[in-house]
């Protein structure tokens, strides 16, 4: 039972990133960068099916460039067992990666691919969606919870009202929400252990995969700013302010 | 060539963000389909009362009683050709299902679109809302989501035919189990006029219902959450506001010790008026709140319930 995960390097959540003067991009030169917040949970996840016994091998593989080798060692310190960096220089986009992924999910058969349910840069949230139907895989997104007996995955999923309890036979495709699991501090000596190990490169070329952008990003702004409100002094004012200036009958 | 709008219904009745979808099709002034998978006659009938589209198409089939992404995607896929642009209100059902079809149709897809502009182009945000994004699709057909609150709802009033067609074989590798539903008098969060919302400092579960609810219910509102309040247990999680929660857009949203973080802000931003009541001055809710006041919670909630004359309509 072998499980493959995705790690996206993304900005670090805390950080509100600037839009370069030019509006062509945003600017992360130097900006904090980390492991994709629900990619965490997938790793995390991952990690206790094997300490359940449940899994045997956990695979992480990441898109980018040489400069992912930092979440995929951080994934590594945290405790899977290998790590991919599959290298591209040019910006892989959603599709791209999807049919990328697809080509490792082949190579490496995993039982289970267990992904973060959106990039937390992009906001796309699909990834896992497209590589389930690229490989016509069962697919269970948003999971908050996930049980696995045999060839079957029982997941629940958090949806827009509640929640939804699906059965998928592996393998599947799967992808995490923040709720999943509380994802392990790493220690500093599993970090530099992590240093030491070796992460596999492929090159995307190599792969035989068209991963052209299919979307132009022709500008970045920053968005229109609410209009700046004002202070009440007690519920009274917040009171008269709503009903007389904002006519709302209350 | 035709657009193809998938419409999301709970079994019982149509989600209400339909009709925003139709608005934001009309963009291309293609005849519009609606694509209604299960479903009853009830549904059947307000999608086809939607002004503004041409047909609605409706498979039926015991398998798509709870409908997986997986049977839709194939639903989808089974009548694609005859469509440019297919696209639903971004929502968890059809974020679900749209990459599956996009990734099969070989084209990028747009999720969660601001506004739709000519050739192909759109704004959505990156960065949990901190940077709008102007894109240019360079695909041949276009498969989107679009962020309800961006557009107004299509009037109602038609009558347009309904095509049955066939839904392909069940997927059978996927097999849906249960789902449970938080069950609640209150108005739909995500349709609410009025929202009340609350965050880790309400402390406590019973603190929670017993400060909020009262205020709540006198103003007709909904209630919300920040993730903080859910995690900690306060609040069930199908109330949480924000990118990984609902988002919402009512004509006023108050925010009751909750700080504003990116990751709330993301799903209330959009709402008309924002109040925010929070101890601490320098908290950012109260750079993107109308009226802001620093006050204890404890003090100023049950006051403002008392004041509040009557209950709304
Ligand atoms: C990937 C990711 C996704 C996330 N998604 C979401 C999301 O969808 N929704 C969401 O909400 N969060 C989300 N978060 C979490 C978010 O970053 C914040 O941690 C969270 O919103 C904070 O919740 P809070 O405002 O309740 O708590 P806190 O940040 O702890 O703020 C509590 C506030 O209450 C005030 N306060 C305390 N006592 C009182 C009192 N007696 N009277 C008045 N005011 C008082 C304090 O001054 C403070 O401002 C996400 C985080 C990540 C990393
Ligand atoms: N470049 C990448 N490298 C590794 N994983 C990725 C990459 N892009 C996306 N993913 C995975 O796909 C998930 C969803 O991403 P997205 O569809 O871009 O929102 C992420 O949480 C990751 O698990």
């Amino acid at each position: 039972m072998k499980i493959l995960v995705a790690v996206k390097r993304v900005v670090d959540y805390n950080i509100k990133v600037r839009v370069k003067p030019d509006g062509s991009n945003v600017d992360i030169d130097g900006v904090k960068m980390g492991v994709n917040p629900f990619d965490e949970n997938a790793i995390e996840e991952a990690l206790r099916l094997k300490e359940q016994g449940k899994a045997t091998e956990v695979v992480a593989v990441s898109f980018g460039t040489q400069v992912n080798q930092d979440v995929l060692r951080h994934a590594l310190a945290m405790g899977v067992d290998r790590a991919i960096l599959v290298e591209s220089a040019e910006k892989l986009q959603s599709l791209a990666v999807a049919k990328l992924i697809k080509t490792v999910v082949e190579r490496e058969q995993p039982d289970l691919i267990i992904l973060g349910k959106q990039s937390i840069d992009d906001d796309a949230g699909q990834m896992g969606q497209m590589l389930a139907g690229l490989l016509n895989y069962p697919q269970a997104t948003f999971a908050s919870s996930i049980n696995l007996e045999g060839k079957v995955a029982t997941v629940t999923r958090e949806v827009d009202g509640g929640t939804e309890t699906l059965a998928l036979d592996l393998p599947a495709v799967i992808t995490a929400d923040l709720r999943l699991n509380e994802p392990r501090f790493v220690k500093l000596p599993n970090l530099m252990m992590a240093r030491k190990k070796p992460i596999e490169t492929i090159n995307a070329d190599t792969l035989g995969i068209e991963h052209e952008p299919r979307l132009k990003l022709l500008k970045v702004s920053e968005p229109p700013a609410r209009k700046a409100g004002i202070r009440v002094s007690s519920v009274e004012e917040l009171l008269t302010k709503l009903r007389g200036e904002e006519g709302i009958n209350l | 060539m035709r657009t193809l709008i998938i419409a999301e219904h709970n079994g019982k009745l149509l989600n209400p963000a339909v009709q925003k979808a139709v608005t934001a099709a009309q963009f291309w002034q293609a005849p519009i389909d609606l694509l209604v998978a299960g479903g009853n006659d009830a549904i059947i009938q307000a999608a086809a009362s939607i002004n503004g589209i041409s047909r609605v198409l409706h498979a039926n089939a015991a398998h798509l009683a709870h409908p997986l992404a997986e049977d839709v995607a194939n639903l989808i896929l089974s009548i694609a050709s005859d469509y440019q642009v297919i696209l639903a209100a971004h929502s968890s059902f059809s974020r679900n299902i749209l990459p599956r079809v996009s990734a099969l149709l070989d084209v990028a897809m747009i999720s969660d679109a601001l506004a739709i502009q000519e050739n192909n182009t759109y704004i959505r945000s990156g960065f949990t809302g901190s940077i709008h994004n102007v894109i240019q699709s360079t695909d041949h057909v276009q498969v989107l989501t679009v962020h309800s609150s961006r557009f107004a709802a299509a009037s109602l009033g038609n009558n347009a035919e309904v095509i049955n067609i066939d839904a392909p074989a069940p997927f059978t590798k996927t097999r849906w189990v249960s789902e449970t539903h938080n069950l609640s008098d209150r108005p739909a969060l995500s349709s609410a006029k009025i929202v009340v919302s609350g965050g880790r400092s309400l402390g406590s579960a019973e603190k929670f219902e017993e400060v909020l609810a009262p205020l709540a219910t006198k103003l007709g509102a909904a209630l919300g959450a920040t993730r903080a309040a859910v995690d900690a247990g306060y609040a069930p999680n199908d109330i949480q506001v924000g990118q990984t929660g609902v988002v919402v857009a009512p004509e006023l949203y108050i925010a009751v010790g909750v700080s504003g973080a990116v990751q709330h802000t993301y799903g209330m931003k959009d709402s008309k008026i924002v109040v925010a009541i929070n101890q601490d001055p320098d908290a950012p809710i109260f750079q993107i709140a109308d009226y802001g006041l620093v006050s204890d919670l404890f003090e100023a909630i049950p006051a403002l319930t008392a004041a509040i004359k009557q209950p709304l309509q």
